[in-house]
């Protein structure tokens, strides 16, 4: 469990950061170190350099304006749970953070971080997907925005380029109607999700959406589902329907017994009762 | 004074353990200390072609590199300590360093040493070795069929030994009303330490003598090995094992890493440290289990059990670890009938060799093994009579009136009432509702379960003439030497080993009791050969009944001696003087007294001591038990499960348990629910994995699944109290036995949630997957 190793940079600017990404491929950025360092000390990831960039301003905070919350990189997962402006305008990403790991790694692990890695049974990314986030990224050709549907690409990839940075998330600000759920299932080792379901409801049950993480290769919305529940309404007749809906058509792989699209089934099913108790 | 025995002190040993003043291996730090890192094989089973140190030797702060070439010779090889009588066994010669064939995932081939933990990685990363792989063999029923891979040219058929008890009970069988066939899988099991292995050792230049600092249950046991496998005598060898985080078996054995590191500092002449990761743990340490079991069961229609045989195959891993031929065998094969009274049994081990880690003790060690299949067998029987699970155990159990009881191989079980147990238990749950309100359940599609385990076990491991007629090459007895200072303090030295079960305070409670002095006055020393004289460890929940009987008969030699004095000093004649409460007075005349301490400071001062008595105080005692005991109990959980998902929800657990006489009923408390979440745990989360090539699918706390304390209930304990008559504190042992009885309590009880699916078995850990699929393959059955 020991590093190899690698040379220690601290960043003080989001251009400095760009830079030292320009040095070359095997730059590493580190922001809450819970995924970067473990895989370093198992030596699975030997990075030449790894650039800090938790002391980066622009990174912190988080502001609402024009309907929007925008949440810089760094912030960490129990600000995330707490920060009252996101509580107020994007609840559902305060229930996701909330479940994530335990204390010790949501006092460090952040938001920029988790979704950076885009680890398959990542929670934040059901959150992001759902709310129809932007990444706010930063590299040589200056600031650009991805939209949360297009960023997660594969397991451990994202559209982020080998230079860029991800600077802040920019989540539209839920209707005042809206209700939401993260409903997760750990593994009992790991503690990750096995499957995740993020789901709010709102505009008077015109929008619904639901964002799966954990199951498949990568975080995915069930799209047939939401728009079957946009029809019918969100109702306990309408429920099963939109669950196998979205157990039909999840992207999961390797699933011979069937119980993945199972858990699909039976956790949207779920999700959804508890979004609709709350609706009333 | 106050009453200590029987008392919920709290522990002494938590004041540093809890605060992070705790002194483990690794803690340890010494002038000139050196690390070393193994270079292990990622190839289950491979010819060594060649070992290429060149660039790691050239790499910044590197000592040393050295290969199995450079020790073949100098080392000994690893024994195993135990060889079963009429089992044939064979021995797996077993390098520190393997040298020219490799036998599973992380066998060392060389060593680094350097300057620092970093370098020694970054240089052992540089070590190249060519292996040519060959096929490897991992299940140990598929490892003795002609044709298989060989692990060890060696051992035919990878059959290490074939070891057999009891009659041939082929006529029983045939005339049975009815017989129960089953085939279990007792799944591998990795034993998860919460501190991982180390070992730090150091050569003393002037008087050629090594210490070792080693993570140990027995570091008079690690000392014997050690001496014969590094050629040092044992005068010129200490092993001290300071605070051990665990061990659950996993550190009895003697490994090649400590002999490693040992020849290393004694040839540098520097200290070397080696540590070994979480990774490493699970790759190196040994595994527990592992067994396939075809059983057989013969009984009468109305629930009389008249036979239990077993075929089994044990994995043994690579090479036979130090305690590892005992565990399939003695520890299980002879406890096969478990509580109950079985006129006829008969066990057929084969100790199978494959190409994976080495298998051996893990909390419960072959009983845990023994209990599942008789339970298992019970509940299935039952179920085929159709009769109460209930029932057919009240039948069968062994009955008061009948102790001591000897079971079908010869077995004493010293004291019991298992019934007691079991009708206490009833009482708490309420079965009868229960029963009721799980069949309106069923009619809503909701689906609990309730599973009993009525179970018994061996422990207390002694006596030394059974250890040697059951091949265990060691002695079973142990010592103690409370050595009482001037001014009437305490230090005790015991030959038992505690790593974290709470014997300091325990033992100072029977200490201060029979003393009559506070028990903060008493030190309880352990885990170090220079310090105590001789002793066999911490293991087979031994530790109380054997180190503990020690300490008494110690204890009362002390109390003897200063009678003595007192008499002398109260000038009556020794029979006139009665000790209490740590003051000797004259029989009759209590205002005439001398206190234990200033008896103590005469001893010391020996001015005035009595004809023929000589100055100090202490008292020796090196103990063998008569027998082993018998804890026993009745346990029983109740689960639901979730159709929809396979998820099992454990909603009561009721732990009965009898371990005899209790010294603190808050560390017996702890022992049982600690084995209670290891024993759920089996039956519900985990189970090593391994591919057909060997590797290790489980090979990290992310796959493996250890217990988390979120996902049990609120246990739900009682006890009752059966001195055992084998030792003086009439203790019975309570470390293993939560880990023996709950597995198959939990398995029963989902087994029994699923009785109307039609389902009567699933191979542990029974995960939500597996369990969801068999519902979904029995639908029909609903
Ligand atoms: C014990 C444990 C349990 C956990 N349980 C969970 C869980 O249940 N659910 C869950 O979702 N996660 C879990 N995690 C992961 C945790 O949420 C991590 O904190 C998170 O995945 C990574 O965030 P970080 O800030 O620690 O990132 P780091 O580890 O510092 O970085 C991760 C990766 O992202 C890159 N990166 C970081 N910031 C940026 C940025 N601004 N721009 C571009 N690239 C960047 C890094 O270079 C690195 O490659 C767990 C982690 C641990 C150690």
């Amino acid at each position: 469990m020991l590093t190899a190793p690698f040379e220690f940079r601290r960043a003080s600017t989001v251009n400095e950061a760009a830079d030292w990404l320009q040095q070359g491929t095997e730059v590493k950025l580190l922001a809450g170190g819970h995924s970067l360092l473990p895989l370093m000390k198992l030596r699975l990831a030997a990075p030449a350099m790894v650039v800090d960039i938790s002391g980066i301003p622009e990174l912190h905070g988080v502001i609402a304006h024009d309907g929007v919350v925008t949440v810089g990189a760094m912030t960490r997962h129990v600000e995330v749970v707490k920060n009252p402006l996101i509580l107020a305008e994007a609840p559902l990403l305060s229930q996701t953070a909330a479940v994530i790991g335990d204390v010790q790694v949501r006092n460090r692990g952040t938001i920029g971080g988790s979704l950076c890695h885009a680890d398959t049974a990542a929670d934040l990314p059901a959150a992001v997907l759902a709310l129809d986030a932007q990444m706010v990224v930063s590299g040589p050709d200056g600031v650009r925005k991805i939209p949360a549907s297009e960023f997660f690409v594969a397991p451990f990839v994202t559209a982020l380029g080998p230079q860029e940075l991800l600077v802040a998330v920019e989540v539209p600000s839920m209707p005042s109607d809206a209700v939401s759920t993260y409903l997760k299932r750990p593994h009992p080792a790991s503690g990750y999700p096995v499957i995740g379901v993020a789901c709010w409801v709102g505009y008077g049950g015109a929008t619904v959406r639901l964002a799966i993480t954990g199951i498949g290769p990568t975080v995915f919305r069930a799209a047939e589902a939401e728009a079957y529940l946009a029809a019918h309404g969100l109702n306990s007749s309408s429920i099963g329907e939109a669950a196998r809906l979205a157990a039909v058509h999840a992207p999961v792989e390797d699933d011979i017994t069937g119980y993945k699209r199972q858990l699909v089934s039976v956790y949207v099913s779920r999700a959804l009762q508890h979004t609709a108790k709350g609706k009333n | 004074m106050p009453q200590v025995m029987g008392q919920a002190l709290k522990r002494h040993e938590d004041i540093r353990l809890i605060r992070g003043r705790g002194q483990y291996t690794d803690d340890m730090t010494l002038p000139g200390m050196v690390y070393a890192e193994m270079v292990r094989s990622p190839y289950a089973h491979a010819n060594i072609l060649s070992v290429d140190t060149q660039a790691a030797q050239a790499m910044p702060g590197v000592l040393a590199v050295f290969t199995g070439q450079d020790t073949k010779d100098e080392l000994g090889l690893i024994p195993t300590a135990w060889i079963p009588p009429n089992s044939d066994l064979k021995m797996t010669p077993h390098p520190a360093l393997a040298f020219d064939t490799v036998r599973y995932v992380g066998d060392a081939v060389a060593v680094v040493i350097a300057e620092t933990p970093y370098q020694a990685q970054d240089a052992a990363d540089q070590v190249q070795v060519q292996y040519q792989p060959l096929q490897a063999v991992v299940h140990p029923r598929e490892a003795v069929e002609d044709g298989r891979p060989q692990v060890h040219a060696e051992i035919d058929r990878n059959i290490a030994f074939h070891w057999t008890v009891g009659p041939d009970l082929d006529a029983v069988f045939q005339q049975a009303e009815v017989v129960v066939r089953h085939e279990f899988r007792q799944q591998r099991l990795i034993p998860n330490a919460m501190e991982p292995r180390a070992a730090l050792a150091q050569y003393n230049n002037a008087t050629d003598e090594l210490t070792v600092w080693v993570t140990t249950q027995n570091p008079h046991i690690h000392r014997f090995l050690l001496s014969g496998i590094l050629g040092i005598p044992e005068h010129k060898l200490r092993v001290v094992a300071i605070d051990v985080g665990g061990g659950f078996g996993s550190k009895i054995a003697c490994y090649p890493d400590e002999v490693v590191a040992s020849w290393a500092a004694r040839k540098l002449r520097r200290a070397v440290k080696w540590t070994e990761t979480r990774q490493e743990n699970f790759m190196i340490t040994s595994h527990g289990r592992d067994h396939v079991q075809e059983v057989e069961l013969a009984g009468t229609r109305d629930g009389q059990i008249q036979a239990i045989r077993v075929k089994a195959y044990s994995n043994l891993g690579a090479y036979l670890s130090t305690a590892a031929p005992g565990v399939p065998t003695i520890l299980f094969g002879l406890i096969i009938n478990g509580a109950y009274d079985i006129p006829h049994a008969s066990a057929d081990v084969y100790g199978v060799v494959t190409n994976t880690t080495p298998v051996d003790a893990y909390r419960g060690a072959g009983r845990p093994e023994a209990t599942y299949l008789i339970e298992r067998m019970v509940d299935l029987y039952a179920s085929q009579i159709q009769m109460d699970p209930v029932a057919v155990r009240e039948k069968n159990l062994v009955k008061a009136e009948a102790f001591p009881y000897t079971n079908p191989f010869g077995l004493q079980y010293d004291s019991g009432n298992y019934q007691g147990t079991l009708k206490i238990a009833l009482d708490m749950l309420d079965y009868p509702k229960l029963r009721e309100e799980q069949a309106a359940l069923r009619k809503d599609g909701k689906y609990i379960g309730i599973g009993w385990s009525t179970y018994v076990e061996m422990c207390g491991l002694g006596p030394s003439e059974v250890a040697g007629a059951v091949g265990f090459q060691g002695g079973l007895w142990e010592s103690a030497t409370v050595r009482v200072h001037p001014t009437g303090k305490v230090s005790v030295f015991t030959g038992a080993s505690p790593h974290g079960q709470g014997e300091e305070t325990t033992f100072a409670q029977i200490v201060g009791q029979e003393l009559g002095i506070p028990v903060e006055d008493i030190e309880i020393v352990h885990g170090d050969t220079a310090r105590i004289s001789m002793g066999w460890g911490t293991y087979g929940s031994r530790t109380t009944a054997v180190g503990g009987g020690a300490i008494h008969l110690a204890t009362q030699k002390v109390i003897e001696k200063a009678k003595k004095i007192a008499a002398h000093k109260l000038e009556v004649s020794e029979s006139d003087v009665v000790f209490e409460d740590g003051m000797f007075s004259v029989a009759g005349v209590p205002n005439r007294q001398v206190s234990f301490q200033a008896v103590t400071l005469d001893a010391y001062l020996a001015w005035s001591l009595p004809e023929g008595v000589e100055p100090a105080l202490e008292g020796t005692a090196f103990y063998d038990p008569k027998n082993f005991t018998y804890p026993f109990g009745a346990h029983v959980a109740v689960v639901s499960v979730d159709p929809d998902t396979g998820d099992i929800h454990l909603m009561r657990y009721i732990a009965v348990d009898d371990v005899g006489n209790i010294i603190n009923p808050m560390i017996v408390e702890g022992q049982i629910h600690g084995g209670l979440v290891q024993g759920i745990g089996q039956a519900l989360y985990e189970g090593a994995e391994y591919d057909t090539e060997g590797q290790l699918l489980t090979g990290s706390l992310l796959d493996y699944a250890v217990p988390k304390a979120r996902f049990f209930p609120r246990f739900e304990t009682a006890h009752t109290v059966t001195p055992s008559p084998h030792n003086p504190l009439g203790v019975k042992g309570v470390g293993e036995t939560g880990a023996i009885a709950s597995t198959p309590a939990i398995v029963n009880a989902v087994m029994d949630a699923l009785h109307p699916f039609g389902i009567q078995d699933l191979p542990m850990p029974l995960t939500p997957e597996k369990v969801w699929q068999a519902i979904q393959q029995n639908q029909g059955g609903r």
